[in-house]
């Protein structure tokens, strides 16, 4: 248990609450924080690389419909053409260039996918398409800000990634500015406050106006002390904003922690923090906020940390978006011989990359080169002794053993009657078991079964609507038509009375009466004709039902 | 472009292992069991070797027939565990092939035939031990009056003394002479001052439940073991005790007598502590603890049996389940919004 680059170093529950206005909260780990892993330095900046590569994908991970001719010349910061609506958030080119290909490259995501990618050559000069700056934000429309913020791409910076003007629509009471870094060896944010805290100060408050807010609380880790004076430096005395320092727990960073943390109140579950009116933003959210609004600044870069023993010179770089992983680590003086692991985000919840080809986004707030000591080995899977460590360290109160076995069972809906949905992932549970056991990939994987039969459902609902409709239309037809012939064969057994009784009358009628009856079939078997091809065209499928 | 190896999430390393938890607990028995060998002689020394070599012997052939790897799992040290405790709880002088007995149902059929370490519904040790209790009452239950030499125990353990001798060897244990004075109809201050206690060294027994109580911080310590399980037991007797003895303190022992007696804090700290047999919601751990010595407590005062704590024990295993169901977690973000 000695102190090893963010090694485990105990369950928290709790204790850890120094200042008197938190709360407590439930569970979490206290986890070293790596010596010299993970540097604590001046930001430096990245050199602009030969090529740029930006996903086609939005945050959920659907795919953006890319209209730009390939060919096509950028300035930095202007909207990239994307197929989506107008209100969506924009994807501003991070550099002036070339457009030279789409082509689909590895996503920096924890299965590996592949989606296609703009790749933009950056040419010198490197242009700039500046939106007009709203020095008068304070008296500015909420609306307005909130079109600026999504004109100039911004999503949130922590590494969910939701869309800022879209997170800011419903409105709150409270804004939390969120600085305590989530894992260990992140330290962007903390870099951010260290050096650019005015930024971030007046950002939040941009981030309030346009929440509509009175309330905003900027939260730091208790141990970012330069930071934290940094912070206290760009508060004005009359400010509206409170600094709280909050113990260095993983996960109180985590946006419902940290509201449970800060305010004693919970978010529902399935619900967001507007239902209780509170929105959580990230420090560089707030920061990039800022330029937006006051510089009329495009997001075209952040900062990323670049970590572990893997990496010669660990540090915080400014990255131009679409960076490959490549262009950072040789930034930061290359790969040590160490090099065995390579993740986007932290130790805990980052995804490892198969390769270094991947390109930062706008959410990958760290890249870890983890050395094979600090790595977990892949030891084998002792037995669950129900020891309840994981349950001690769960911060959402769930009963993490309880859930395995119903999963093992595979009993997908009983562990979904026990709050499955309600785990965060953070990972807590599988750092803490005794027996090695990966809980939490457990749990993911279990979601994902879940949603996709949730979604087949879905699909098969909707096809089975759509079939009977389909049935109760053709039964509506087939009596409609029922009721035609009905109604023609009575007034033709008129006609004919009537034209008999004319026979009686006269002689002239019979033949011109027999040769416009014979009209009449003759048409109505081209009718019949006609729509037997057209029903012979086969059936709508049902089967996905 | 570099290749690297994937994984999920999370990466760091894995903190403690099952091995390590069991050590701990052998480690933290080390006190009470030196208090024993003390008080009794060497024949708790037999009877440990003979419930760890049978237990080993017995889980490695168990697993055999289940088609797993042995070596693995003998390592986890939870057989090991299982037999150390067994053998504290019977008379040290008991005949050889008791323990290989309770070993056989306790790893062979209340853990491998349930699947295993982390399956078995029962405690082990507890099962194994009252089996034993009830088929053979007489022989896991005399208790040698002074410490007794290896030679000695070894002769009467395997079976060379003459069953005639024994009662020279054996003594009452202070709960089964409190019993049979109080039946009797003598009052605790009689009781204390009649031979038949004084010769049950009551002293030896307080000493015995101060060395378990140090194992017990130990691991309380260590965090192997939360403190709800162990408080359970002890307010449960506290609570229950208490306003009898205030009441009439001639009749009713006070609730350190009953803390001190018979294997209450044995039980506490490393039986009632077993994560699975037990419970795992903290409250349901609080629970349980608390409904093993309210049993204990009912069978010290109207069962048939000095002392009860293995029924009480599995009677609360069969509990747990329930008690877990009921006492979950409120889940974050259910109940109380905002």
């Amino acid at each position: 248990m000695e102190a090893a680059p963010g090694r485990f170093k105990g369950r928290a529950g709790g204790a850890y609450n120094r200042s008197m206005s938190l709360y407590r909260i439930h569970g979490g780990l206290v986890l070293a924080v790596p010596p010299r892993a993970s540097a604590s330095g001046a930001v430096r900046p990245c050199p602009l690389p030969p090529r740029l590569y930006l996903p086609l994908v939005d945050e959920r991970g659907a795919l953006l419909h890319c209209r730009t001719a390939v060919g096509k010349h950028v300035r930095r910061g202007e909207p990239l053409p994307l197929g989506a609506d107008e209100a969506a958030t924009a994807l501003p080119a991070p550099a002036a260039g070339r457009i030279v290909a789409i082509e689909p490259r590895t996503l920096a995501r924890a299965d590996g996918a592949e989606a296609p990618h703009l790749v933009l050559e950056p040419q010198a000069g490197d242009e700039a398409a500046p939106l007009p700056p709203l020095r008068d934000w304070r008296d500015a429309d909420p609306a307005l800000l909130r079109r600026r913020l999504a004109e100039a791409g911004l999503i949130g910076l922590g590494g969910a990634g939701f869309p800022t003007a879209r997170k800011l629509a419903r409105g709150a009471a409270t804004l939390i500015v969120n600085g305590a870094e989530c894992e260990p060896y992140i330290t962007c944010d903390e870099a951010l406050l260290r050096e650019r805290a005015a930024e971030v100060v007046a950002g939040a408050e941009i981030l309030a106006r346009t929440a509509g807010a009175d309330t905003i609380v900027l939260a730091l880790e208790d141990r970012m002390y330069a930071a934290a004076d940094a912070v206290r430096a760009a508060l004005a005395d009359d400010s509206a904003i409170r600094l709280e320092l909050v113990p260095t727990v993983y996960p109180q960073g985590g946006e419902r922690q940290l509201i449970e943390l800060l305010c004693g109140r919970e978010v529902p579950s399935g619900g967001w923090p507007a239902d209780i009116g509170i929105v959580v933003h990230n420090v560089a959210t707030a920061a990039a906020a800022w330029r937006a609004v006051v510089q009329g600044e495009a997001l075209t870069t952040r900062l990323v940390s670049l970590g572990g023993r893997g990496v010669r010179e660990p540090g915080v770089f400014e990255v131009r978006l679409g960076t490959p992983v490549e262009a950072l680590v040789a930034a930061g003086g290359g790969y040590t011989p160490d090099a065995a692991r390579l993740i986007v985000g932290g130790p805990l919840m980052g995804s490892a990359l198969p390769h270094d080809g991947v390109a930062l986004t706008r959410t990958s707030n760290a890249v870890l080169v983890l050395g094979s000591e600090d790595l977990r080995t892949p030891a084998p899977e002792l037995p669950c002794i129900r020891c309840g460590d994981c349950a001690d360290a769960c911060p959402a109160r769930l009963q993490p053993q309880e859930l395995l076995r119903r999963l093992r069972g595979g009993d997908d809906a009983g562990a979904a009657a026990l709050g499955l949905a309600d785990c965060i992932e953070c990972g807590c549970c599988a750092v803490a078991c005794p027996s090695q056991i990966p809980l939490v990939q457990h749990y993911r994987d279990a979601k994902s079964r879940l949603a996709t039969a949730a979604a087949q459902r879905a699909r098969a609902d909707l096809a089975r609507t759509r079939f009977l409709a389909r049935n109760q239309r053709l039964a509506r037809e087939q009596a409609e038509k029922v009721a035609r012939v009905a109604a023609r064969r009575e007034a033709l057994a008129q006609e004919q009375s009537t034209a008999s009784a004319a026979a009686a009358a006269g002689e002239a009628a019979p033949a011109a009466a027999s040769r416009m009856d014979k009209s009449a079939v003759l048409a109505a078997i081209a009718r019949g004709k006609a729509k037997r091809t057209q029903n012979a065209a086969p059936p709508p499928r049902e089967d996905e039902a | 472009m570099k290749t690297f190896a994937t994984a999920g999430a999370p990466h760091l390393p894995a903190p403690v292992a099952v091995r390590r938890v069991m050590h701990d607990v052998l480690l933290a028995l080390l006190p009470g069991i030196a208090v024993q060998l003390w008080a009794f002689g060497a024949g708790l020394a037999i009877q440990l070797a003979l419930a760890v070599a049978s237990a080993l012997a017995i889980e490695a052939l168990a697993l055999r027939l289940r088609g797993r790897e042995a070596a693995r799992a003998l390592g986890d040290g939870s057989a090991l565990v299982t037999a150390v405790l067994f053998a504290l709880c019977i008379a040290p002088l008991a005949p050889w092939w008791i323990a290989p007995v309770a070993m056989l149902v306790a790893i062979g059929l209340v853990k491998q035939i349930y699947g295993g370490l982390g399956y078995n519904l029962f405690n082990p040790a507890m099962a194994g031990y009252a089996v034993v209790l009830l088929a053979f009452p007489r022989l896991v239950a005399q208790w040698p009056g002074a410490a007794v030499d290896l030679a000695t125990a070894a002769r009467t353990i395997f079976g060379a003394t003459p069953t005639a001798q024994w009662d020279s060897i054996a003594s009452a244990t202070p709960l089964d002479a409190l019993r049979q004075l109080a039946a009797q109809g003598q009052r605790l201050p009689e009781i204390g001052a009649a031979a038949l206690f004084r010769h049950s060294r009551p002293e030896v027994w307080t000493w015995a439940a101060g060395a378990w109580l140090l194992g017990g911080g130990y691991l309380l310590w260590r965090r192997v073991i939360g403190w709800q399980a162990p408080v359970g037991v002890i307010a449960a007797v506290c609570l229950l005790t208490l306003p009898f003895w205030l009441l009439d303190a001639e009749r009713h022992p006070s609730p350190l007598q009953h803390l001190a007696s018979g294997g209450l804090m044995f039980a506490a700290w490393f039986v009632v502590t077993d994560p699975v047999s037990g419970c795992t919601s903290p409250r349901g751990r609080l629970l349980f603890g608390a409904g093993v010595a309210v049993l204990t407590l009912a069978i010290r005062r109207w069962g048939h049996i000095p002392d009860g704590i293995a029924f009480a024990v599995l009677l609360m295993n069969a509990a747990a389940p329930l008690l877990d169901r009921m006492t979950r977690p409120r889940i974050y973000g259910h109940g109380r919004h905002g």
